[in-house]
């Protein structure tokens, strides 16, 4: 393949023209000269991610004799949704409500909300655009966790401790820099001429963010979502430290406490695993595409 | 929000740009201006605040539950004297060093594999994203069983090496943090790593397989080049993020056995919140900010002097 190519190349004008697959094919086998140890090392990193799924799954399924008998690797003899009914009887259902609340009432509002600035920051010029812009990528480099204590102070405050709004209003802080910043690369690709025509024919900025901006930069919107959705789902440190009452437990906060309470019987303890994720993994299977492939342009342009 | 974008607009407009921009006016520099206020709210309330209050905080002393008084400098002083912090800062380093060993290289060999164009490579990166939707609680509640020595994966496996005491041995324990974490984090970079693969020019590969390159010269000379500035970002959100680890540590060792994987970020929530030493946990939060601030200040400037700013922007 490779000598095809070079040949190709020696025989500059004439064998380059004729031949546009030339290229395309080149590259193909540049890869698969990786293909062995590339390709090994790719299975091998495969079976370190699939074993503990799998591993999670299968057990979930067993009944405590079927995880204290058999292989713990092997299929279960006599599956059972037992421990699923168990951790559905556990209030799962109050806490899957609580998370889906806490996540749409996180997640509408910050990308609702960095839209527009996003929007403002690639069309606007100014000393005050060009000091928010530089503030929100300043919060990148913050770890907002270390924030905690003044939060926990201020939802106390503000007499919102132990409800599910107090893990609202900090999650949409810490989401607006990054979700700002995605948003504000992809606006950036929407070609100048649409924003002048819009401008010629006599639409606002407001218009143009709304008919113009919001419909152009849709695939963004969905992948930002999504990875904010996927952040606030599982989120860990705000509930603990905001939350208190059993009833508003969100998903993350439960697994634990279930894990702290059922120690004993395992297979129940990942069937809440399982059935905390269940959700993420149909909203993957969904928007698969969209996510991974948003992720990468907006990650690294 | 209409009505207050386009009343307010022209008196802004006055009062801030009295020049205004010679071509398209500061009118609309201000409108646009507005559109940034809501998220401007949120980020100042409950981030910039936050960040102020945590060191005025550091300053105070707080059970959590009564009144605040002034602590002075004395929180500062006992801190900084306390060998807990420096267990603390090591071990987060530590942590944040091994991932980045750990991690890079993986995340980098994985983003170019995956970017590869056979069929089965796209297959297996639907699978290898999959930890990134599990919440770090899970992750660690699966690890712990997992790495049961007797219904775990060392008996699955018949892989006897793996019946180890892991959270019992501080060694094992922090090497059981750092992998747990990569598996975690791994498929997050990979996802960047393969989209900086894939926007590196085909044309240089040609070129390069023109000249008689190998493949292994090409990584060398043009991939690993070219994804500069994709391995500057990747590794500052690897770091930055490498100080809020917390979760995952938390469910999976809280810190133990003993204090060997008491990070920064769970040595401030343990002091606050269970120690109910909010200034002290404070003092520990503004040293947080701080080398996050400085770390990622040191890796823009890695990305050279005209990039900063701008490489951020880039991510």
């Amino acid at each position: 393949m490779s000598t095809v190519l070079k040949s190709n190349a020696e025989e500059t004008p004439t064998g380059s023209r004729p031949n546009p697959a030339a290229p395309k094919r080149g590259l193909g086998n540049r890869m698969r000269r990786l293909n062995v140890p590339a390709g090994l090392g790719g299975w091998i990193w495969l079976a370190i991610i699939i074993i503990p799924i799998y591993y999670v799954v299968i057990t979930s399924l067993k009944t405590q004799e079927g995880y204290f008998g058999q292989n713990p690797l092997a299929v279960p003899t006599s599956p059972t949704l037992e421990n699923y009914q168990m951790v559905l009887e556990a209030d799962f259902a109050q806490y899957f409500m609580n998370s889906t609340i806490v996540t749409l009432g996180a997640v509408i509002p910050t990308v609702l909300i960095s839209f527009m600035a996003a929007f403002a920051i690639v069309r606007g010029k100014g000393r005050f655009l060009k000091l928010v812009n530089g503030m929100f990528l300043m919060g990148l480099a913050i770890p907002l966790q270390a924030t905690i204590i003044p939060i926990y102070l201020m939802i106390i405050r503000l007499n919102l401790y132990d409800s599910l709004l107090a893990l609202m209003l900090p999650s949409i802080a810490f989401a607006i820099p990054l979700t700002v910043l995605i948003l504000s690369n992809f606006i950036r690709d929407v070609p100048n001429e649409l924003f002048e025509s819009m401008r010629l024919d006599g639409c606002s900025e407001w218009q143009t963010m709304w008919r113009l901006a919001l419909p152009l930069t849709r695939p963004a919107i969905v992948t930002v979502a999504i990875y904010n959705g996927l952040h606030v789902w599982n989120g860990f440190l705000l509930p603990l430290v905001l939350t208190q009452s059993p009833g508003l437990r969100v998903l993350p906060l439960a697994l634990w406490t279930f894990q702290g309470e059922y120690s004993v019987n395992i297979p129940a303890v990942l069937a809440s695993v399982v059935l905390s994720t269940l959700p993420i993994l149909v909203l993957y299977v969904v928007g698969r595409r969209q996510l991974l492939s948003g992720l990468t342009a907006g990650f690294s342009k | 929000m209409s009505n207050a974008v386009s009343t307010t607009r022209k008196p802004a407009a006055r009062a801030g740009r009295p020049k205004g921009d010679p071509g398209h006016g500061g009118q609309r520099n201000a409108a646009l201006a507005w559109l940034t206020v809501p998220a401007l709210f949120f980020f100042l309330a409950f981030a910039v605040v936050p960040l102020a209050g945590v060191l005025i905080l550091s300053f105070a002393s707080w059970d959590g539950i009564g009144a605040i008084g002034s602590a002075g400098l004395g929180n500062w002083f006992s801190v900084l004297a306390d060998p807990g912090l420096y267990n603390a800062l090591g071990l987060t380093f530590l942590i944040m060093i091994a991932s980045w060993l750990v991690q890079t290289p993986i995340s980098l060999l994985l983003g170019v594999f995956t970017a590869g164009s056979q069929r089965y490579r796209a297959a297996l990166a639907v699978l290898y994203f999959l930890p990134l939707l599990l919440s770090s609680a899970a992750v660690a509640i699966a690890f712990k069983a997992l790495l049961d020595p007797n219904f775990g994966l060392a008996t699955g496996l018949g892989l006897p090496f793996l019946a180890q005491d892991w959270l019992g041995v501080p060694q094992l324990a922090l090497g059981l943090v750092i992998f747990v974490i990569a598996w975690q984090f791994v498929p997050f970079h990979t996802l960047i790593y393969q989209g900086g693969v894939r926007q590196i020019p085909r044309s240089l590969y040609e070129a390069a397989e023109i000249d008689g390159a190998g493949t292994i010269k090409q990584f060398f000379h043009i991939t690993l080049p070219q994804l500069k500035y994709t391995i500057i970002t990747s590794s500052t959100l690897m770091v930055v993020g490498s100080l809020t680890y917390f979760d995952l540590i938390f469910v999976l060792t809280g810190g133990g056995p003993g204090n060997s994987t008491r990070i920064l970020a769970l040595d401030m929530y343990l002091r606050g919140f269970r120690a109910n030493l909010m200034g002290p946990a404070s003092v520990i939060a503004v040293i947080l900010v701080l080398i996050g601030l400085a770390l990622a200040l040191f890796l823009q400037r890695l990305g050279g002097k005209d990039k900063q700013g701008s490489q951020l922007e880039g991510m």
